[in-house]
């Protein structure tokens, strides 16, 4: 499969910028997910990729190849859209080989290839259907099929599961994962739902702005974020900050807030050397609060939501509202008064300007 | 009165002023019609004063050869300039439905012959068409080409009341094309793109299958239209030379006030009223036939949501 590189990307309309010196590489059959809030460019950048936007400045390369000035069909990829974009006259069948017949492919390879997908994703039975006859899954898995058929080299997903229920989009996450098992492609997905970037990805890049804000596993992002911003968009619930001091206790550095007092690992406490007496962002999983009645961490809890295995708690800690997630095996009242500690190894630090990871 | 029964008469209330309108407007004229065309009348006469001579008009007009001249001429027209204005209007669409610069001003002065009386489109057409004075004339004479006998040669006579026609009409298709156009899912579209369709492929495999009932509808409506058009004619040719352009409505026209037939006049005017009751119910029956499909479209799709739901 070929590489594909975004190389000093820029989208403008105009006189506004919304996607600056994008740098991107994605490996040789990579499942990479653009994941980002609305309007962080993100369809954008794959609509650049697939030409169906032009590019503002720099190249987009497939194989070395700079394809920014070429007609989306000449970049050999197949895209699934967010509104499925089934052609309403077309039968199913018709609507999966419509790709094929403009290529003018022997008709007996056209419908072998089409009954093959169609029996993959379970379609047979649709083939004479009408895209309006279908249910919102069935059309996407049509959308899925037409780009299958192709057999492209590269397959670009925009947001292809966002106009599905609750349940649906479960369903349909666990058959793109398996699918993703079976077929060795590139694969760039665009989505602003962490969890299907968590669970599709092998690499995920959280943008912002049209910037890129970190690239990396889903690991990475979730237990090493570069700042603030992954760290807050990746995970649920997200994560708390807190403000805090950075204080020096009888040569021990320390975390201090109004309501706590956190004694540092010496391999934490070398990454703030610099940072003496200095105010910095505390960040914690809601996860990483361990439920300790010897604990210093002492909350009250205003709300407590139960979630069935979990139960996520609201509380208020250094004058900030935290989150604090616990087994929901003992029950927890609002009103309650719990401690908790805190193992120092599990936090993240940042710094309050530029956001970035300490 | 309870408050139920009011309630449920409200619409009628609501209603009434337009009905009334209708009855004196519309109703009544046509049923004088139909009564009138059962008589041998002269405008001279009063109509109760006229012979009751049954389905006889009727039954002359089949064997009338000015009449079936007419209603060959009005056939050939309406074809002629539908089918024209149909591929320049759905043409101009194609090219034009895109971002331009100006292109509100553009769109505003591609629809104003449609704006212009009839009449008025008749007499600066006919100074146009002008022997010696026109603008067309006078241009082939400018480039050294011989006179063409726009208005005084059948042929040639037929053809300019046909220019005339598409001049003033095709903006009316153009504007519902582009509309039609412009409401087409743009996803589709993109997706065609990627499925490596070119612009002529997208146009007949995408583009046009989807605007079909909107062009449907529109070609129906000029049909309609086409058939009944008189003034343009009346102030071109008045139906000359010889009958080569008196359409239907014309010949009606000139039998009610040159040759004083009244009841003769109103038999043909019902058989026009025939033809385009058929076209009218086949435009009916037409978006029935789409709506039902929609209909069948929507159940099926519900269906599949709710198997899918209890799978």
């Amino acid at each position: 499969m070929p590489e594909i590189r975004l190389d000093g990307l820029k989208k403008a309309y105009g006189h506004v910028t919304v996607i600056e010196d994008l740098n991107l590489q994605m490996e040789d059959s990579e499942f990479t997910v653009l994941v980002g809030p609305s309007g962080c460019g993100k369809s954008t950048t794959l609509r650049m990729i697939a030409g169906l936007e032009t590019v503002s400045g720099g190249a987009i390369l497939i194989d070395g190849k700079d394809v920014s000035q070429l007609e989306p069909k000449d970049r050999d990829l197949a895209m699934v859209f967010q509104d499925y974009a089934l052609y309403p006259h077309m039968n199913v069948a018709r609507n999966m080989s419509f790709a094929l017949r403009l290529a003018r492919y022997p008709k007996a390879e056209i419908d072998d290839r089409v009954k093959k997908v169609a029996a993959m994703l379970d379609l047979s039975p649709y083939l004479d259907r009408k895209p309006g006859e279908l249910s919102g899954g069935q059309r996407q898995r049509v959308a899925m099929g037409r780009a299958l058929v192709r057999d492209a080299s590269t397959f670009l997903f925009d947001e292809p599961l966002s106009n599905l229920d609750a349940k649906l989009r479960g369903q349909m996450r666990a058959e793109l994962a398996l699918m993703r098992q079976r077929i060795r492609k590139n694969m760039i997905y665009v989505t602003h739902d962490q969890i299907e970037a968590m669970t599709l990805g092998d690499r995920i890049v959280v943008m912002r702005q049209g910037k890129i804000m970190q690239a990396g596993s889903p690991e990475d992002l979730y237990g090493q974020p570069q700042n603030m911003f992954v760290a807050g968009f990746i995970g649920s619930p997200p994560m708390n900050f807190l403000p805090v001091e950075v204080g020096d206790e009888n040569g021990r550095i320390t975390l201090v807030g109004s309501d706590l007092q956190l004694a540092l690992s010496n391999a934490v406490a070398a990454r703030l050397a610099n940072h003496k007496s200095r105010s910095i962002i505390l960040g914690v999983r809601p996860s990483h609060f361990i439920r300790d009645d010897a604990g210093s961490i002492d909350l009250q809890i205003a709300l407590s939501e139960y979630i069935g295995a979990q139960s996520v708690l609201t509380s208020e800690l250094c004058g900030r509202p935290v989150h604090v997630e616990v087994s929901a095996l003992k029950p927890v009242r609002a009103g309650e008064q719990l401690r908790f500690s805190l193992n120092p190894d599990t936090i993240h630090l940042f710094d309050p300007e530029t956001e970035a990871a300490l | 009165m309870s408050i139920q029964r009011a309630s449920r008469l409200t619409p009628y209330v609501f209603l009434a002023p337009a009905a009334a309108v209708m009855a004196i407007a519309l109703l009544y004229p046509v049923c004088y019609m139909i009564y009138a065309s059962f008589l041998d009348w002269n405008p001279s006469q009063r109509i109760g004063e006229a012979d009751w001579i049954g389905l006889r008009n009727y039954i002359n007009l089949l064997s009338d050869e000015s009449f079936h001249e007419s209603f060959w001429v009005t056939l050939k027209f309406a074809a002629l300039v539908v089918g024209a204005e149909m591929v320049i209007g759905v043409g101009l669409a194609l090219i034009l439905d895109r971002k331009l610069r100006g292109m509100s001003v553009l769109r505003t002065i591609f629809i104003l012959p449609m704006m212009i009386a009839p009449i008025v489109v008749g007499l600066v057409w006919r100074y146009m068409y002008h022997p010696t004075v026109g603008l067309f004339n006078r241009t082939l004479a400018d480039i050294g080409v011989s006179p063409v006998p726009w208005l005084s040669d059948g042929d040639w006579a037929f053809a300019s009341v046909v220019i005339a026609d598409v001049w003033q009409w095709t903006p009316f298709i153009f504007i519902l094309s582009l509309a039609a156009l412009q409401s087409l899912p743009q996803s589709a579209l993109e997706a065609s793109r990627i499925d490596g369709a070119s612009g002529w492929q997208q146009i007949w495999h995408i583009k046009l299958p989807l605007m079909m009932p909107v062009l449907v509808v529109t070609g129906l409506l000029r049909l309609i239209d086409a058939f009944k058009v008189l003034e343009v004619i009346l102030v071109l040719t008045n139906g000359g030379p010889g009958l080569s352009t008196e359409i239907l409505a014309l010949r009606i026209s000139r039998t009610a006030s040159e040759f004083r037939e009244l009841g003769y006049a109103a038999a043909m005017a019902n058989y026009l009223l025939i033809l385009l009751m058929v076209l009218t119910l086949g435009m009916y029956f037409y978006n029935k036939v789409i709506e039902a499909r929609a209909v069948r479209l929507r159940k099926a799709a519900a269906a599949a949501a709710a198997k899918e739901e209890g799978a």
